[in-house]
């Protein structure tokens, strides 16, 4: 399968076949030719693919929320960047948080309202940065999002992936709180892509680090872009990976 | 979806646009009303964030008159009653925020606001 951030932008790749892929019950029809369903022939059956992949990003978001180490049973003003179709965004919802999130795909926020999330909603290209005032979000999740700023959209100078990445981290810098911390899982493809990615983050002015779960395993392996704002009282040391295969964790 | 929480912490990013850029002003709105879960913890922990007569006008602006000009030295539940419905159950639907400076205008279809910029914008 190819990476889908070599594709197609995501606002074109998320469209209305692959949004659909993100809701709670699938319409196999619309995107039979995709994906073989050995059970297809008894339809309706619940589509297979999908919810593996709400599966995998619900325990991403899980263990995201985990790494932004907030105290226990406070409800939080979060920050989801990317946020689809709300699938985080319900976890947010059942974990008693209030939300913003913000997607550059029309068709996911189009499910995400249908599926009546309790956060705002925003059409946003976290490219172009944010207008947050300063101090707004005690913190922020991303699951499997900003590997799309890697590539250019367009020839521009403002649209290159380092000015692109630039714009992105310092205007989430400024809309965190201090001390608070963002966790944003991703799909890199190279050293030197993580290289890149921390190290504008650093100069805009985040500490923290890369923290992989199941480093060892080529299914579970996962990459979490862990940020800090300030230190206060926060431990300023990257938290440690999960070891294994990810195959325990139910 | 666009609840007054959120208006209150949004300024104009237009590129260059820095100064007198808050709060954006609410044109041609469409307004629905939802209950929320009140949580007065979450409320108390909030309120020093806010940009207190933003969203005095910004309640106004739609229609809700509620909240005191200054913000009261004791919150207690009744003013964070009021609080709560101005803050989190009054939604945008339809309309636009204009910045007060730049002039760019933000539309709102179906609860969600525009915030795409030009290539020129960014
Ligand atoms: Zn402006």
């Amino acid at each position: 399968m190819s990476r889908p951030e070599l594709v197609a932008p995501p606002e074109i790749y998320y469209g209305d076949t692959e949004a659909k892929k993100y809701t709670s019950k699938c319409v196999l029809s619309t995107h039979s030719r995709k994906h073989s369903h050995p059970s297809s022939n008894f339809l309706p059956v619940p589509c297979q693919c999908s919810t593996r992949i709400q599966q995998i990003q619900s325990e991403m978001t899980y263990r995201a929320l985990e790494l932004l180490n907030l105290p226990e049973g406070e409800p939080k003003f979060l920050l989801d960047i990317g946020c689809g179709s709300g699938l985080s965004g319900e976890i947010l919802d059942e974990e008693g948080h209030y939300w913003v999130g913000v997607d550059i795909a029309p068709s996911m926020l189009e499910v995400a309202l249908e599926r009546e999330v309790e956060g705002d909603l925003f059409l946003q290209d976290i490219g172009q940065g944010f207008g947050f005032r300063p101090g707004s979000f005690d913190g922020a999740i991303s699951i499997s999002v900003i590997q799309w700023l890697l590539n250019a959209e367009t020839s521009h100078p403002s649209s290159s992936p380092p000015a692109r990445l630039t714009r992105f981290f310092t205007s989430l810098y400024a809309a965190l709180r201090n001390p608070s911390r963002a966790v944003l899982q991703f799909y890199p493809s190279s050293d030197d892509q993580i290289h890149l990615i921390t190290s504008i983050a650093q100069r805009a002015g985040f500490g923290g680090g890369i923290v992989v779960d199941y480093p060892n395993s080529k299914k579970a392996r996962k990459v979490f872009l862990c940020l800090f704002v300030g230190s206060g009282k926060m431990n300023d040391s990257v938290p440690r990976g999960l070891d294994g295969d990810g195959e325990e964790e139910v | 979806m666009v609840r007054l929480i959120t208006h209150n912490l949004l300024s104009c990013h237009v590129k260059g646009c820095t100064r007198n850029n808050f709060p954006l002003r609410f044109q041609d709105v469409k307004v629905e009303l939802r209950e929320a879960e009140f949580n007065a913890e979450f409320l108390r922990n909030f309120v020093p964030r806010i940009e207190w007569k933003a969203l005095v006008d910004a309640g106004k602006e739609l229609g809700d008159t509620s909240l005191p000009e200054e913000l009261p030295e004791m919150l207690g539940d009744e003013f964070l009653k009021k609080l709560h419905h101005v803050l989190l159950e009054i939604h945008v639907e339809e309309g636009a925020m204009v910045c007060p400076n730049c002039g760019h205008v933000y539309k709102i279809m179906s609860g969600i606001p525009n915030m795409l910029l030009t290539e020129s914008e960014i």
